[in-house]
């Protein structure tokens, strides 16, 4: 064994991408030139002390839940730009190679798929939720804020070693699935399978904790008066996506572990010899995958939710047949897994139960569709963007979940399976769905996190980039794959094909164009936040607690913990004329203090992972060792709360309520005018 | 949502201590949660064994590789551990002394570490006989399943000797106490794993 080997491992010369291809090493470049700029304005604005003691070792809950926004959208950036050069490619390539090999075309739909589920989707859902669901539910924080930060340094972690993956060796080929035995060590004897075994094993564990900590908070955390049945629907939503993650995660744990012991210690789970079985590989993913996909879905359902009802001026319609319905989706999403392989061979029994059982999610599905429809009904709509986004989720995702029922169905299934039907699908239910309910929590929540309201105009004109871009670039697939176009194609020899791939690519451009929309908004926001500034804190003329705090919302969220005796409390509380009131006596509040032990576990974590991904054995010994060291230097520190002295809250909410009383109350066609300062005119019951 | 509905009953925290029950119904209920989450991890695993029973690939099967005198004499160690443990944990609730909460959790380590050693014999004494983890998909199975375990009982050792030291320094807190309230839970649920494992790993395969 040489020296190389013990400090380097399998690093080598050949692991740089200008070693072997001009397109990945302007990738390469863009992550690193990236870094630098970001390191380096970091530095020469002196904000390195600010950011460690302010956001990174933070252990408030909204912190948190800004810093897992933050990540979602530096990997959604990353994944929308490998959507477009998969879709430029396969738009040029009709009976010829185009521009990328097909190892590089490979990796694409690998990391494209792999960051979409478990760097943009999860970290962006488990942002808002952490950011939101404490506030609603009128809790200081969350059950255990130091693991939250903990999950957040993992989840980081994952995300470095997706972007480490762009800058030294290649990404594994095998789709985000990452089906054996094709990912095993005979078949890909890279560092490829490695990164994404890694990468998933730090976002799972992170999940899962994630999953306990929001479920335990939702359970034991609300405040007095606030039952089950007078959560607001995106706390519910969030419980039943936290149930999902505690029960969903582990067979993904497991399951990544399998294949790294036959993968580094020649094991046989799942090889094509001596008794592996791949079929085990399979069934566990998607024991794990399919749950995710409503992990995915249900906080959207939960935003929409809110959203509608906001907008429409009317609480919600059939409140407890959405609560029931979300229940069903979270049960039933275990019983179906296996109509991701319907043709792996099973019986036709097997296929027809979970085809059954398949078709059966669509009724509480359905359910909310005409809830949320009913709930507009006969309501005051105004056509924010949030809103925007919700009535574009409402027609889209209908489409989707259509196309959805007829997947279900074993036979047809037979058909379109693998083909870009399929693609178009879960496109069809997670962009509408997933990313334009989590697009719409941003625009929402933006005014109660930063005290200011997203510029509306370049809001909505992102919303029309997505809606005609989605529909442009994924419209096409389904006529694609009821052609015949298998999935994952680099190049194509039918001429039928190549129109429908230049609208798919000519919309995955308007997507881009969406894309920048956003970025100028939050850069047009932050230039006019003084105009737009919302102090008061409720700029939507809000129904739930966290509409109540000023915006920024205190890093105490409530200085007296409130009590509440009805669905919609804040609402209530307005029209009885009783909001904004003095306390009659303010308390110490306790909260914790920060810790390092979030940031520590994220890079240790993410240190562990590249040194197992390289072989870099000492480097995985340190890292675990750190990791352990500091969980237990964590178990010795008594001192772990500080105290916000009683007088500091009511200096705090004086002043506060004193900008109340001076603020001019909008009403609702002036919503979107510089004049909304925050308080909303209510008429009284 | 009373204080009294929040309280949980196994705890002694001091009499009618509010706040400290109220923090630990959370912290424990948490824990209970995560246990939960453990057990479908498991689940997982004993499922892929199962389907993995008979995959033995021309190699070795449980007949040849199994000592059933071994494994007894790591069933009886685990669970008297158990029950030493149960008794750390009454003399965390009625005793005055830390001595004797720690004198109970050092037999509990000495009983892990008889359970580590013999299972770590077994481990080398299946290698000998060529029932190393690449030799079949029912040895990786096996090897995935009892060291799955196995890292969870070295992982709970290490809880036991910081426990200790935390006894003996910073005395029976309410921190502390919690601490050792969920260790026992996680020690009696990797009992219960390890009687899944001896009956249908051992004792089926010897069968």
């Amino acid at each position: 064994m040489s020296w190389w080997f013990l400090i380097f491992g399998k690093l080598s010369y050949g692991a740089f991408p200008f070693t072997y291809s001009i397109i990945a090493t302007m990738a390469a470049g863009m992550v690193v030139l990236g870094f630098i700029a970001t390191v380096g304005l970091i530095t020469v604005m002196g904000k390195w002390t600010y950011l460690w003691t302010e956001w990174f070792t933070s252990v408030d809950h909204k912190k948190i839940g800004i810093m897992y926004v933050i990540i979602a959208m530096v990997m959604l950036l990353r994944a929308v730009i490998e959507a477009n050069m998969m879709r430029l490619q396969q738009s040029m390539s009709y009976d010829s190679p185009g521009y990328l090999p097909p190892d590089h075309f490979s990796q694409l739909f690998t990391t494209h798929g792999t960051i979409m589920v478990f760097f943009m989707g999860m970290p962006f859902l488990i942002g808002i939720i952490n950011f939101a669901m404490p506030l609603q539910i009128g809790a200081r924080d969350v059950s255990f804020p130091v693991m939250n930060s903990v999950s957040l340094g993992m989840t980081f972690g994952g995300a470095a070693l997706m972007m480490a993956s762009l800058c030294l060796g290649k990404f594994s080929t095998g789709g985000w699935s990452g089906y054996p035995p094709y990912t095993e060590a005979t078949f890909q004897p890279g560092v490829g399978p490695d990164y994404w075994i890694w990468a998933l094993t730090l976002s799972g564990i992170s999940t899962t904790m994630t999953g306990i900590n929001f479920a335990v908070t939702i359970y034991k955390k609300r405040c007095p008066g606030m039952t089950l049945f007078r959560m607001p629907l995106f706390t519910w939503t969030a419980l039943c996506t936290s149930i999902l993650m505690i029960f969903a995660m582990p067979p993904l744990t497991v399951v990544t572990t399998m294949l790294a012991l036959d993968r580094y210690l020649g094991m046989h789970f799942f090889t094509n010899a001596a008794g592996g079985d791949m079929m085990n590989f399979v069934n566990l993913f998607w024991l794990f995958g399919h749950p995710e996909v409503y992990i995915l879905i249900l906080p959207a359902f939960g935003v929409y939710s809110e959203v509608v009802a906001n907008f429409s001026g009317k609480k919600l319609y059939g409140y407890k047949s959405l609560v029931l319905a979300t229940m069903c989706i979270a049960v039933l999403s275990f019983t179906v897994w296996l109509h991701h392989f319907f043709t792996m061979g099973q019986s036709g029994m097997v296929n027809a139960f979970y085809g059954v059982s398949t078709m059966l999610i669509g009724i509480p599905t359905g359910v909310k569709i005409f809830d949320w429809i009913l709930t507009m009904f006969q309501g005051r709509v105004r056509l924010q963007t949030p809103m925007l986004y919700a009535i574009a989720f409402i027609v889209l995702f209908t489409i989707g979940g259509t196309s959805g029922i007829i997947l279900a169905n074993p036979g047809i299934d037979y058909q379109v399976h693998n083909s870009l039907f399929l693609v178009a699908h879960f496109h069809n239910v997670l962009i509408p769905g997933t990313l334009f309910g989590m697009l719409a929590a941003y625009h929402y929540w933006f005014p109660k996190a930063f005290g200011f309201r997203l510029d509306e105009r370049w809001g909505r004109l992102a919303v029309a980039c997505w809606t005609v871009g989605f529909m442009m670039a994924f419209f096409p697939l389904y006529a694609l794959g009821l052609l015949g176009m298998p999935r994952r194609e680099v190049e194509y020899f039918n001429p039928a094909y190549q129109p429908w791939t230049i609208i798919a690519e000519l919309g995955a451009l308007v997507i881009m164009a969406g894309i920048g929309c956003l970025f100028i908004q939050i850069v047009v926001s932050i230039r006019r936040r003084a105009q737009n500034s919302v102090p008061v804190g409720d700029p939507w003329n809000g129904r739930t607690l966290e509409w109540s705090v000023r915006a920024p919302a205190p890093e105490y969220n409530f200085a007296v913990i409130p009590t509440v005796d009805s669905v919609d409390a804040w609402h209530a509380r307005k029209e009885r004329g009783e909001a904004y009131r003095v306390e009659p006596q303010y308390f110490d509040i306790l909260l914790p203090k920060n810790s390092a032990l979030g940031p520590v576990i994220g890079v240790g974590g993410a240190a562990a992972a590249f040194g197992l991904v390289w072989h870099i054995w000492w480097l995985v010994i340190v890292a675990m060792l750190v990791i352990i060291g500091a969980v237990i230097a964590r178990g010795f520190v008594t001192d772990s709360e500080r105290v916000i002295p009683a007088e500091e809250v009511r200096r705090q909410e004086v002043a506060w309520l004193g900008t109340v009383r001076r603020t001019p109350p909008v009403p609702r066609d002036k919503e979107t005018a510089e004049s909304n300062e925050g308080l909303a005119e209510v008429q009284a019951a | 949502m009373s204080a009294t509905g929040l309280r949980h009953p196994g705890l002694n925290l001091g009499p009618a201590h509010g706040d400290a029950h109220e923090a630990a119904e959370e912290i424990v209920f948490g824990f209970w949660v995560f246990l939960m989450s453990d057990l479908v991890l498991f689940s997982a695993i004993f499922a892929t064994f199962a389907t993995m029973v008979d995959a033995t690939a021309g190699g070795p099967d449980g007949h040849t590789l199994f000592d059933f005198k071994s494994a007894a004499i790591e069933t009886g160690a685990l669970l008297l551990s158990s029950f030493t443990f149960g008794m750390a944990s009454v003399s965390m609730k009625h005793g005055r002394e830390t001595r004797s909460v720690a004198l109970w959790l050092g037999v509990t380590l000495l009983l892990a570490f008889v359970f580590l050693g013999l299972e770590i014999n077994d481990f080398l004494s299946m290698l000998a006989k060529g029932g190393s983890p690449e030799r079949s998909g029912f040895l990786s199975a096996v090897w995935l399943l009892v060291a799955t375990h196995g890292t969870h009982v070295t992982f709970g050792c290490l809880w036991i000797v910081v426990m200790l030291i935390q006894v003996l320094k910073l005395g029976l807190t309410s921190d502390v106490k919690l601490r050792l309230l969920r260790l026992a839970l996680f020690w009696h649920f990797l009992d219960i794993v390890w009687v899944g494992i001896f009956s249908f790993v051992y004792l089926r395969g010897l069968a």
